[in-house]
């Protein structure tokens, strides 16, 4: 700690972090050459397809993969009885390969083939003879947990969790945090309102579909080459899939083209490699874009009913909280998520009693999953709504009640954790400056402001950061780039330790067979608890080249320092070595290469058992906070909602490269639209997806994209690699419901449905 | 049945004897061995395969390779000369407007389309110029500027 803090007091010494450098991948994304997982091919390569169930609930009375195999050109088909009996997944192991005695969604993997080519592959898929039995569907949560419901998993008792889950009938699991005496607190408030929400489920959309590429080797050895956000945990599931041992597996984390939470569990990976094995030839496996929008995992819909009990003077003195995560057939990451937005659903605000229950439902539709923001940005539509209609009864202004009520440093989460820097205040007060919060503005406009908080600190890492011959440096990470930028961040993090300047880093990220453990790009953590990695590792070589560079230079470590590749004795710059000199001493002459390395792991807050149930997390750190206010302008004839301005601030620590924290800002907030105005995964009555193309699923194009000015706040985390916090998905979670909240105030039309549609806006607008 | 097509790509003379129901997407990518150009949906409704025919931007996914015949297909390899990027290439490298990359080379041809077309387009026609491209990373605004830097420059 007090290394980092000693740094974030020197900050304005970077050389390095903080500065706009271009990205190190841009210029092979710019030009074409950069890889992705359908750019790669191999001689004799095959096909791979899959066979997905009709009926969204169904128990499979017999599969019959023998006429596809007769098909010429067809060289695997397989179910699952032809693989192990097993199952996977993140907290709950209820995940099969394929699809095994039940289907459970329309688009379930049932069965998969392999061919010479695709269109052999999709014949193929017409020769497998299916038959299944119908059972009574459950689309509803609400018929989920009644107990006429069919049990979708019949046997969960026995499935394998991570963590102590709290199940009854079809929830999977529920999540509570308890503080104070919450029904006592709301009794002695001068005013108590409730308000009930629901979000609708959307998908992540990235423009690259979910591949990979798998081949199996006659030594046992499985190789992929994947579109993925976490190679390290693609290696787990896989291995708990087909019972192979990790290290005979090694996956390649390519280009990835986007991935937003939807590439880190298994979609094609272990299928791929199920097929490779049988194929003795690498196999392709890449979605189609329909298959992409019906069988993958998107973001859980929800039903969230909020209450809180308010002073006259406007404190927020208890909340409660129910909410409903519709996690369809598996519960993938649902029950993190149902647990995490509940965490999430104080909002950043300083609430002294409150009791929040968050379900995790299955029901017969595709399983939900990550998808950026993991549960906070149906959380924060649900109370950030609720705030505005809290503000607007007890009258007062929404921006003063949120700044009533905002966290300070010191202040501590849902469960209990000390959060030591919390920008949320600077982030709101600067917003509402930059919009003019305030001013007047023309008909049918109307500015919404919104407020957040998140994580960017949890679980493990490691790095690994090696001295070459010539004195230049290659980081070695787990951490993938899928568009984020950790690739520039994490170069420019080791070079800022090291004293070199970024053109003397390399960085070689996530091939398990090379680059040490991450576990997943996700939760916001890269920049934090893989920097944090990367900046010890990269402490940890500097010492080992200082020891060195002292022998040679008659002084004690401590004497020595690095600046631009020279190593110099602190007051006498004539006494120096190069970093080329180094390098070559420790390969050629004494002592032998230099390599630094380090392993995190984000502990030590331990939740009271009786205040915190359900939940399937250990400790978080890096808390993370932001505002956005938008304006919007209403067509009064249609209810198309244009948002015309927007700004958005967040608090990111210390920005390690601003033009990439401005790029997530702006990237988001877009998706944020998106979500809040017109994406829904929109299902027929026999739980059949209806919009599975990209253009009836329709995601913001540069016209429904206003002009954003991000803002960043830096309240340096003392437990953050130079400071730094993280930003990637808070940048979606406050504006679904700043922009609900500016319609409201352009029309007086309250929407507390996602999406915020024109014909559902129009309707109200009707009843006017 | 297969049939012969003779077109230039990135100004080289290309024969290929194909069946004449294969896109030009897919002739380039998998025949011609050019994976710059990507596929995001196969629908027409990305843009991310986009390609320049005799300087107009189209869906390589939707254009069956018989009706190339004859015509200059440009790409995104086709931009860069000499080891040096093309000026909007470095653009979009210079405002940070690209993330994952995946929609990058059909967006960069779409800003070759528009600058050419209108060497100093205003925002509005830049977003529009753009709004068949979609992208799910930058929110597009670092797009709009990188585009808009070459305002009045020859691309």
């Amino acid at each position: 700690m007090g290394i980092l803090l000693d740094a974030v007091e020197k900050g304005t010494l970077f050389n390095v972090v903080g500065k706009r450098v271009p990205r190190v991948d841009a210029a092979e994304k710019a030009t074409g050459q950069a890889v992705y997982v359908d750019d790669i091919s191999f001689p004799h390569m095959l096909y791979g397809k899959v066979l997905r169930s009709p009926l969204a609930h169904a128990r499979i009375k017999k599969v019959d993969v023998s006429r596809a195999l007769r098909l010429p050109g067809v060289k695997v088909a397989i179910s699952a009885q032809d693989l192990p009996d097993t199952r996977h997944g993140p907290f709950i192991y209820d995940t099969p390969v394929l699809a095994r005695g039940k289907v459970l969604y329309v688009g379930d993997p049932v069965a998969a083939v392999a061919a010479v080519d695709e269109d052999t592959a999709l014949e193929a898929l017409a020769l497998i003879d299916v038959e299944y039995e119908e059972l009574v569907p459950v689309f509803d949560t609400d018929f989920a947990m009644s107990p006429e419901a069919p049990l979708l998993h019949e046997n969960q008792e026995a499935y394998i969790k991570t963590f102590k889950a709290i199940q009854k009938g079809n929830i999977c699991s529920r999540t509570t945090f308890i503080e104070g005496d919450v029904e006592e607190a709301l009794k002695r408030s001068d005013y108590v309102f409730e308000d009930s929400f629901t979000t609708q489920m959307v998908q992540q959309t990235p423009i690259e579909t979910n591949g990979t590429v798998a081949a199996y080797d006659i030594s046992g050895r499985l190789t992929l080459w994947t579109s993925t956000q976490a190679p390290h945990l693609m290696q787990i599931r896989i291995s708990d899939g087909l019972l192979i041992p990790i290290n005979k597996i090694r996956v390649i984390g390519l280009r990835t083209g986007g991935g937003f939470g939807g590439k880190v569990e298994p979609k094609t990976q272990i299928i791929a490699a199920a097929l490779a094995q049988r194929a003795g030839k690498p196999v392709k496996l890449v979605l189609t874009r329909k298959e992409e929008f019906t069988a993958t995992s998107p973001r859980h819909s929800s039903k969230i009913t909020v209450k809180s009990g308010v002073s006259r003077e406007g404190k927020i003195l208890a909340r409660t909280i129910k909410a409903v995560y519709d996690t369809g057939a598996y519960a993938d990451d649902g029950p993190g998520i149902a647990g995490f937005g509940g965490m999430m659903s104080l909002g950043p605000y300083k609430i002294p009693s409150y009791r929040i229950d968050s379900y995790c439902v299955y029901t017969n539709k595709m399983g939900c999953g990550a998808f950026r923001g993991f549960g906070n940005p149906q959380a924060a539509f649900a109370t950030e709504s609720h705030m505005d209609m809290v503000a607007e009864r007890i009258g007062i202004d929404p921006v003063e009640f949120r700044l009533k009520n905002v966290l300070r440093n010191g202040d501590l989460s849902v469960g209990g954790i000390p959060m030591p820097s919390v920008g949320v205040k600077e982030c709101l007060e600067k917003t509402a400056k930059a919009a003019g919060w305030g001013k007047s503005l023309g008909k049918n406009r109307g500015m919404g402001v919104a407020c957040l908080q998140h994580i960017s600190g949890v679980l493990s890492s490691s790095a690994i950061v090696r001295i070459n011959g010539d004195g230049t440096a290659t980081v070695f990470t787990g951490a993938i780039d899928i568009g984020q930028g950790s690739d520039t961040t994490l170069t420019q993090i080791a070079a800022e330790e090291l004293g070199l300047p970024m053109e003397a880093v390399g960085i070689v990220a996530a091939d398990t067979a090379s680059t040490p453990y991450n576990w997943a790009v996700t939760a916001s953590r890269i920049t934090r608890t893989n920097g944090n990695a990367v900046r010890l590792a990269a402490a940890d070589a500097k010492r080992q080249i200082l020891e060195l560079a002292a022998r040679f230079l008659d002084v004690t470590p401590e004497e020595l320092q690095i600046m631009e590749g020279q190593i110099t004795v602190k007051g006498s710059p004539e006494r120096t070595l190069k970093m080329h000199d180094i390098g070559g001493i420790s390969h050629w002459a004494t002592r032998g290469p230099i390599i630094g390395n380090a392993s995190v792991m984000v502990e030590g807050h331990k939740y009271d058992p009786e205040k915190v149930k359900g939940f399937p997390f250990g400790t978080m750190a890096g808390f993370v906070f932001g505002s956005h206010i938008v304006e919007v302008e209403v067509d009064e004839s249609t209810g198309r909602v244009q948002v015309v301005d927007a700004v958005a601030a967040h608090d990111v620590g210390k920005a390690v490269n601003p033009t990439g924290v401005e790029g997530q800002i702006q990237g988001g907030l877009v998706q944020g639209l998106g979500y809040a105005l017109f994406e829904e995964i929109v299902y027929d009555e026999k739980g059949k997806v209806i919009n599975d193309t990209m253009l009836d699923y329709k995601i913001p194009t540069a016209l429904d994209a206003p002009h954003i000015t991000p803002l960043i706040v830096e309240e340096t985390d003392p437990g953050g690699p130079f400071g730094a916090k993280g930003v990637g998905e808070p940048t979606l979670v406050g504006t679904a419901p700043a922009i609900a909240n500016a319609v409201k105030r352009a029309t007086g039309i309250r929407i507390k449905d996602l999406p915020l549609s024109m014909e559902k806006l129009w309707r109200e607008m009707k009843k006017l | 049945m297969k049939t012969t097509v003779c077109f230039f790509l990135n100004g080289e003379k290309q024969v290929v004897k194909v069946e004449p129901s294969r896109t030009l997407l897919d002739v380039i990518r998998k025949d011609l061995g050019l994976t710059g150009t990507k596929k995001g949906c196969g629908d027409g409704d990305c843009g991310g395969c986009t390609v320049l025919i005799d300087g107009m931007p189209y869906n390589s996914c939707l254009v069956l390779i018989p009706k190339v015949e004859g015509k200059e297909v440009t790409t995104i390899e086709g931009l860069a000369e000499n080891g040096q990027m093309h000026p909007i290439q470095q653009a979009f490298v210079n405002h940070g407007a690209i993330q994952c990359g995946f929609c990058t080379p059909g967006m960069i041809m779409s800003a070759k389309y528009i600058l050419n077309a209108n060497p100093k387009p205003t925002e509005k026609e830049i977003r529009q110029g753009i709004s068949g491209n979609l992208c799910r990373c930058t929110g597009y605004q670092k797009i709009v500027e990188a585009i808009g830097s070459l305002a009045g420059k020859e691309v």
